[in-house]
C-alpha cells in the first residue's frame, strides 16, 4: 500500500477537477486502501497509470468511483440506537404534522429500511418522508430495489429485536430463493436521491437527520463542513443521530447540539 | 519518546486465546513504556467494553479504546474497537472504518498492520499471537516489507498456532518467539528509555 504521496495528492486534484468529486479531505488511511484494493483488482501497479486510465476513460472512472465511495452497512446496526430511537426520539417526532428524517449516507439503504420499520410501528411512517441520500449511485440502486441476501436476515432479526421490534421480523419480507425483498409499503415515502456530502448542499428542513459512520471516512475540516450542513438542514429542536464511535468534537457547531442519549450519539438541536 | 529509539510503535494482533496471550505480555510494562501499542484483537460486537477493562485490571498502563481520530502518544495501550477496522493517518492520529470485513473480521489485523507499516516503516515493530483463522499474515508481511521487525508467536507456544502459522508460512515472521520472550524483547529491546 505504498505509494508515492505527491501523487496520491495529484490524483485526487485532478479528480476533482476533472470530475467534481472531492475526495481530498477524506480521511486519508481509508481512501488508500480502497484504491489500492481497486489497484490490485484491475491489475494497475502504478498510481500514475491509474490517474492517466481514469481520467482518460469515463466508464473506467464511473467504476473507480463506485467502488472507492462504497460503504456497507446493515438493518438495525447497533440495536440500542434504535431502542433509543423509539424511547427518547418518536414520541417528540409525533407532534409533527408531517415528519421530515434525513438518511444521509445511506449505503445500500439497510439503515433506511429499519428507519421505515421502526416508524411504521410507531404509527408515524403514513406521514413521514424520508430523503435517503448518498454519493454512490449504484448502492443507492440497490437501496432503491430493496432486495438484501436472505442470510443477512437471521443477523437482522436479532438486531431487530434486541432494538425493540416486537413483531416477526419476517413480517416485513418476502423471501425468493437467496434473495429477499422488503415489502413496498415500506418505501412509499422514501426518496432516494444522490447527494454529495463534501460539495452538494441543504435541499430541506429536517425534523430529524441521520448519518451514521460516514463522518468517520472524513478529515476534521471535512466533519466541520458536515456537521454544520446538518445543522443548517434541522429544524429547531430537530434531532441529529451519529456512529457509535463518532462525535461532534471538530464541530464548532458542538454547543448548539445538547445531548439526548450520549451513550446512542443522539443529539437535539437546541439554539 | 527517546530519538535514538530505532522503534516508534509497536502493533499487535491476535483472535482466539488473545486474551490470556495479551495479559501475559503486558502486565509488566511499566505506565512510562516508552512507545505507543496498538492492538487488534478479534472480539465479539456486544461487549463494547470488556476487553478494556479485563486488561486495565492485569495492567499498570494505560488501557485506551480507540477513538476516532485520536492522537496517538506513547505509555498508551490502544485498542481497536469492535466492529471497526482502526487505521493509522499520516499525521500519526487514528482512523476508524465500517468497510467490509476482512478475513472474516472486524476488526481486521491486515488492515491495522498494513496502514502501519505505510506509515511507520522500518520503526515498527509487529506481533502476531495465538489465533485460528488467517488474519495478520499479510499485514505481518507488508510490515516485513517496509523494513520493519516482525515477531509471530512460536506455534508450539500458542494456545491457537494457526495464525502464527500461517504468517511464518507466508515468509512473514522475521523472529519467532516464544510468549515469555516476546515480552522480555518489549521490556529490554524495543523501547529505549
Amino acid at each position: 500500500m505504498d505509494f508515492d504521496n505527491n501523487a496520491f495528492k495529484e490524483l485526487l486534484d485532478s479528480i476533482r477537477f476533472v470530475y467534481g468529486y472531492d475526495f481530498t479531505d477524506y480521511a486519508e488511511a481509508s481512501v488508500k486502501r480502497r484504491i489500492n484494493n481497486f489497484m490490485t483488482v484491475n491489475n494497475i501497479a502504478e498510481i500514475d497509470q491509474l490517474g492517466k486510465m481514469i481520467l482518460k476513460d469515463e466508464k473506467m472512472f464511473e467504476e473507480f468511483i463506485q467502488q472507492i465511495s462504497v460503504t456497507v452497512t446493515e438493518m438495525f446496526r447497533d440495536p440500542p440506537f434504535y431502542k433509543s430511537i423509539r424511547e427518547n426520539v418518536v414520541k417528540r417526532l409525533a407532534t409533527y404534522p408531517i415528519i421530515k428524517v434525513w438518511i444521509a449516507g445511506c449505503a445500500t439503504g439497510e439503515e433506511v429500511y429499519s428507519f421505515a420499520i421502526l416508524l411504521k410501528e410507531e404509527g408515524l411512517l403514513s406521514r413521514t418522508l424520508i430523503y435517503a441520500t448518498d454519493i454512490n449511485q449504484k448502492s443507492l440502486q440497490i437501496a432503491k430495489e430493496g432486495m438484501y441476501p436472505l442470510e443477512n436476515m437471521k443477523q437482522y432479526t436479532a438486531n431487530y429485536q434486541k432494538a425493540g421490534g416486537t413483531r416477526a421480523f419476517s413480517e416485513y419480507y418476502t423471501a425468493k430463493y437467496s434473495s429477499v425483498l422488503f415489502d413496498k409499503s415500506l418505501k412509499q415515502n422514501i426518496v432516494f436521491a444522490p447527494h454529495n456530502l463534501a460539495v452538494d448542499k441543504s435541499f430541506n428542513e429536517f425534523q430529524l437527520v441521520v448519518c451514521r459512520n460516514v463522518l468517520i471516512y472524513f478529515n476534521q475540516k471535512l466533519q466541520n463542513h458536515v456537521i454544520n450542513l446538518f445543522y443548517d438542514s434541522l429544524c429547531p429542536f430537530g434531532f441529529f443521530g451519529m456512529g457509535n464511535k463518532e462525535s461532534l468534537l471538530f464541530s464548532d457547531n458542538k454547543p448548539c447540539f445538547e445531548d439526548v442519549d450520549r451513550k446512542q450519539k443522539i443529539f437535539i438541536k437546541a439554539k | 519518546m527517546s530519538l535514538n529509539s530505532k522503534y516508534q510503535a509497536i502493533v499487535i494482533g491476535t483472535s482466539a486465546g488473545g486474551l490470556a496471550a495479551l495479559m501475559g505480555i503486558l502486565r509488566q510494562l511499566p505506565a512510562d513504556y516508552s512507545l505507543p501499542i496498538m492492538i487488534v484483537q478479534h472480539r465479539f460486537r456486544d461487549q463494547k467494553n470488556l476487553l478494556e477493562e479485563v486488561l486495565q485490571n492485569k495492567c499498570e498502563i494505560e488501557i485506551r479504546q480507540v477513538d476516532e481520530k485520536e492522537r496517538i502518544e506513547s505509555g498508551i495501550i490502544y485498542i481497536a474497537p469492535p466492529d471497526y477496522h482502526l487505521l493509522i493517518e499520516s499525521d500519526r492520529t487514528f482512523s476508524l472504518s465500517s468497510d467490509p470485513f476482512v478475513s472474516f473480521s472486524r476488526p481486521s489485523i491486515d488492515v491495522l498492520f498494513e496502514s502501519a507499516a505505510s506509515v511507520y516503516g522500518r520503526s515498527l515493530v509487529g506481533i502476531l499471537l495465538t489465533g485460528a483463522n488467517k488474519d495478520g499474515a499479510a499485514g505481518l508481511n507488508a510490515i516485513r516489507k517496509a523494513g520493519g521487525l516482525t515477531i509471530a508467536q512460536s506455534p508450539a507456544d500458542a494456545e491457537y498456532p494457526y495464525m502464527p502459522q500461517a504468517a511464518i508460512d507466508a515468509g512473514a515472521a522475521r523472529l519467532v518467539l516464544k510468549l515469555s520472550e516476546i515480552q522480555t524483547e518489549m521490556l529490554e529491546q524495543f523501547s529505549l528509555r
